[in-house]
């Protein structure tokens, strides 16, 4: 065996023996959840106070408890529907609740939500281990990731966009097993975004690619048409409106303002010198060169303060990932007081 | 020894990262301390924004932003969702990122269900989910919601909704909150509604570090409030809890104060690897001339 | 024929957007071609899936090098796109109880939101987290102060990474009231207001300016390039 891979084989013993330990003396990662019995039973609920007199009573499915209270009677010949719904609750509600009723049974550790919070945390960790090298866990959790990411937007796409706003407006009646409540009449123009969906579909396939062609030129189109008017208006108009600014600040009261006419004065001169430098027409000699190198100077403080906000976001990504490991994984803090164990 | 350092193997620099990140981690875990914030101007001008509306009005919350940046983006998330719920502000949920509804959802559970339980879905609050089509969405719903939103996240229609009563378009909002971690986002709801509208739609926004010196240009005219980072999400949830947290705020709302921890020892280590790097350079510099 | 007409659908469809933004009566022609346009991108994302199945798939049927990791996206690809189309696991919505599909396909405990809570999230947030260690490692090794333009890059980038922590506010908090705007943390405000506005704003103007111009070299069918070749 190589000297690394025993030195590693001995880190991740050590690691297994500490997380053992950990989970022995005061516990780790587990997920509770309370369960709640869901029934429902078709009634025939009457018509409001004060409705018209024609108005006949409506067949509804109503929760159990909710047609009970209002003393409505199940149709005849109707059957109840019922599942067990799951909702997760902190680790410090399922022993509050069981300590002060140890016979409840509807707070319990849920095994899949457990195995899931393990699995996250191996997921951590293995693209975590890419830090050390490439490694098979990391590629691994690279090939999850594409393949996940990529059937979660089609999935979004699929119920969120395509079946809603394309299948519910050309045919509400062959949705309606998806979305009950679907009103209105077809609209048949929504069958133009069904055919260049089609055609756009059409590039998967070996032979007649081309075809794809004619919805991307409608994407493109679209976009061009969309970006031309909405960069010019709000990033060039009214960015140069933005930029008129007063260069001598007068108060009615105060008067004279030296610092706000001095930060006017410096940004719309910093502005000028930073597109001086951007114009390439003429040469950046003698005056114009000046100015342009203090464009320079104007755009290298934009990219170092760019840089520090650059910097201060990502450590808040790494931040939230390790209070993942210490808190929701192992335990070992305990900031929002969810998971020390009561007394 | 300078050659040495100068090709220190990067491993060191990861480990030192991560250390830098979990210690602080770990002690305000422990103790529950917080560094003290003093909010900003532009964080002001965020949560006055909110505050100032009377009781009640209608707010959209675009969540534009996924579990990739909710590092930076959750803690001012959940503020704002406080901050609405605490005004007994309507709000109106909806996300041009696919994650964006999972993310919408985990900050009702986390903020309204607890916290403000005699909310009602469709009366208080609205999740009206995804669309694609990144700001070719905004272009559509400034002037007609319900012709992508039919319906809610649950597939209710909208004209069953409640609080949907008449909401022809997002003009009728009193103000935008927007997250967001990148395109589509705080630009695009600028471009495309703010700018258009000028009377009529406002937006306050919080964003990641990468964006928020991008969106500079557009404040105050375009864009009155900006939330820059963990550092803004800080500042604002500082605010937050003053005014609505008591002497003693629920842990869950201090989550971007107690990540400062880590960012102030991180960004001292920053700054000490550059001031190494540069040092060895001009070490190098000068025994290379000197030859 | 097989450019024409998307060139000519191109510069239609673009230009409508444009002319709508000015003339009202035009407004409800425009707003349909954004729909449609939105119900557009949802086909991409199936377009998208369906591509990287087909270079995975044909990845693993070569038995190309790395395979067996193709053979890892194609798995999760398959189980993440049926457990979200099938709605496993998905209870019907309590509105209608009695319509078996009708629950949404996120909802929590169900099998697709299991993928997102313990394998998407964890795997994206992680990934973008590495990027922490990576600009640490930059900044010992890249970041030099060679010329004035990468000292002030620099000496800006110190300013702004301690006046944005409690660090800025420690380390000047002696200095008067007189001085105050040399305060770290106002320091770093004055910084992003004026100089760091004053840049991006440039650089916004050139960028609109640079859209503008290839909005129009695409509508007007100067720049084809999107078409490909034959």
């Amino acid at each position: 065996m190589k000297r690394e891979t025993t030195v590693w084989l001995v880190v991740m013993l050590v690691g297994l023996a500490m997380l053992v330990a950990k989970g022995v003396v005061s516990g780790v990662g587990r997920e509770y959840v309370q369960t709640e019995q869901k029934r429902f039973v078709q009634v025939e609920v009457p018509p409001p106070i004060g409705a018209d007199a024609d108005e006949k009573p409506t067949t509804q499915w109503l929760p159990a408890a909710d047609a009970a209270a209002r003393s409505l009677t199940p149709v005849p010949g109707s059957t109840e529907l019922g599942w067990t719904a799951e909702s997760p609750v902190t680790p410090r509600a399922y022993w509050e609740g069981m300590k002060a009723d140890p016979s409840r049974t509807d707070l319990r550790l849920s095994v899949p939500r457990t195995i899931g919070l393990w699995v996250a945390a191996f997921f951590t960790l293995a693209i975590f281990s890419f830090l050390y090298r490439d490694n098979p866990f990391y590629k691994i959790a690279e090939a999850c990731v594409v393949g996940v990411s990529a059937a979660y937007w089609m999935v979004v796409g699929f119920w969120d966009v395509i079946m809603p706003n394309m299948m519910a407006k050309l045919s509400p009646d062959s949705v309606r097993w998806a979305i009950p409540d679907v009103t209105g009449e077809p609209e048949w123009a929504y069958t133009v975004p069904l055919v260049l969906s089609i055609m756009l579909l059409w590039r998967l396939s070996p032979k007649g690619a081309w075809i794809a062609r004619w919805p991307l030129a409608f994407i493109i189109g679209t976009t061009a048409g969309l970006r031309l008017v909405a960069f010019l208006h709000t990033d060039f108009l009214a960015q140069i409106r933005n930029s008129i600014l007063p260069l001598a600040v007068v108060d009615q009261t105060a008067g004279f303002q030296f610092w706000p006419s001095f930060n006017n004065i410096v940004l719309v001169g910093a502005v000028l010198a930073c597109l001086v430098y951007f114009f390439f027409s003429f040469e950046h000699k003698g005056f114009v060169g000046g100015v342009a190198r203090g464009g320079i100077w104007v755009l290298m403080i934009t990219f170092g303060a760019g840089f520090g906000y650059t910097v201060m976001g990502r450590i808040a990504l790494l931040a939230i990932r390790l209070e993942f490991l210490m808190d929701n994984w192992l335990w070992l803090i305990d900031p929002t007081n969810i998971h020390t164990k009561i007394t | 020894m300078i050659e040495k350092l100068n090709n220190l193997d990067r491993r060191w620099i990861f480990l030192l990262m991560f250390l830098a990140v979990a210690v602080p981690i770990y002690v305000i875990g422990k103790t529950g301390k917080t560094f003290p914030e003093t909010p900003s101007a532009l964080a002001k001008a965020t949560f006055d924004a909110i505050d100032d509306l009377p009781d009640g009005s209608r707010i959209l919350l675009a969540f534009d932003f996924d579990p990739a940046s909710e590092g930076e983006l959750g803690p001012m998330a959940t503020a704002f969702v406080r901050q609405c719920a605490e005004k007994k502000h309507k709000m109106y949920f909806l996300a041009l990122w696919p994650v964006g509804p999972q993310l919408i959802q985990a900050n009702i559970e986390k903020v309204i269900l607890p916290d403000f339980p005699s909310y009602e879905y469709g009366r208080d609050y609205v999740n009206l989910g995804f669309k694609s089509g990144n700001e070719g969405v905004i272009k559509v719903i400034v002037t007609d919601l319900a012709q992508l939103y039919p319906a809610d996240i649950k597939g209710t229609p909208v004209e069953k909704i409640p609080m949907m009563d008449g909401i022809r378009n997002i003009q009728a909002m009193d103000l935008i909150v927007n997250v967001s971690a990148g395109y589509p986002g705080t630009k695009e709801w600028v471009q495309y509604a703010v700018t258009p509208y000028p009377d009529k739609i406002r937006i306050v926004a919080g964003c990641t570090g990468v964006q928020a010196p991008l969106l500079y240009p557009y404040i105050p005219q375009q864009l009155p409030g900006l939330l820059g980072a963990i550092k803004g999400a800080a500042e604002y949830e500082k605010l937050v809890n003053d005014r609505y947290g008591g002497p003693h705020p629920d842990p869950k709302y201090l989550e971007g104060l107690r990540r400062m921890g880590p960012q102030l020892v991180a960004h001292i280590l920053m700054i000490l690897l550059i001031i190494a790097g540069n040092t060895l350079f001009f070490l190098q510099r000068r025994r290379g001339t000197s030859r | 024929m097989k450019r024409l007409i998307p060139l000519w659908i191109t510069a239609v469809s673009g230009i409508l957007l444009i002319v709508a933004y000015f003339i009202p009566a035009w407004e409800s022609w425009g707003e349909k071609a954004t729909i449609w346009f939105d119900v557009l991108a949802a086909s991409a994302f199936v377009l998208g899936g369906g591509n990287l199945l087909k270079l995975h798939l044909r990845k693993v049927s070569n038995r190309q090098a790395g395979w067996a990791y193709s053979a890892v996206t194609v798995a999760a690809f398959v189980v993440t796109l049926t457990v979200g189309l099938a709605k496993i696991g998905v209870h019907p919505s309590d509105n209608n109880p009695d319509f078996a599909w009708s629950g949404s396909y996120n909802s929590s405990g169900t099998a697709f939101w299991w993928l997102y809570e313990y394998a998407f999230k964890p795997l994206t947030a992680t990934m973008f987290s590495l990027l922490a260690f990576y600009v640490a490692s930059a900044a010992f090794r890249a970041f030099r102060a060679k010329n004035i333009e990468a000292t002030l890059l620099l000496g800006t980038a110190f300013i702004v990474l301690l006046g944005r922590t409690f660090a800025g506010v420690f380390l000047t908090q002696w200095l008067p009231e007189s001085l105050s705007g040399l305060k770290l943390e106002n320091l770093t405000v004055w910084i992003m207001q004026v100089p760091n506005t004053a840049g991006t704003r440039a650089i916004m103007i050139g960028v609109a300016l640079g859209i503008a111009s290839t909005s129009l070299k695409v509508l007007l069918g100067v720049d084809r390039s999107y078409l490909g070749s034959d």
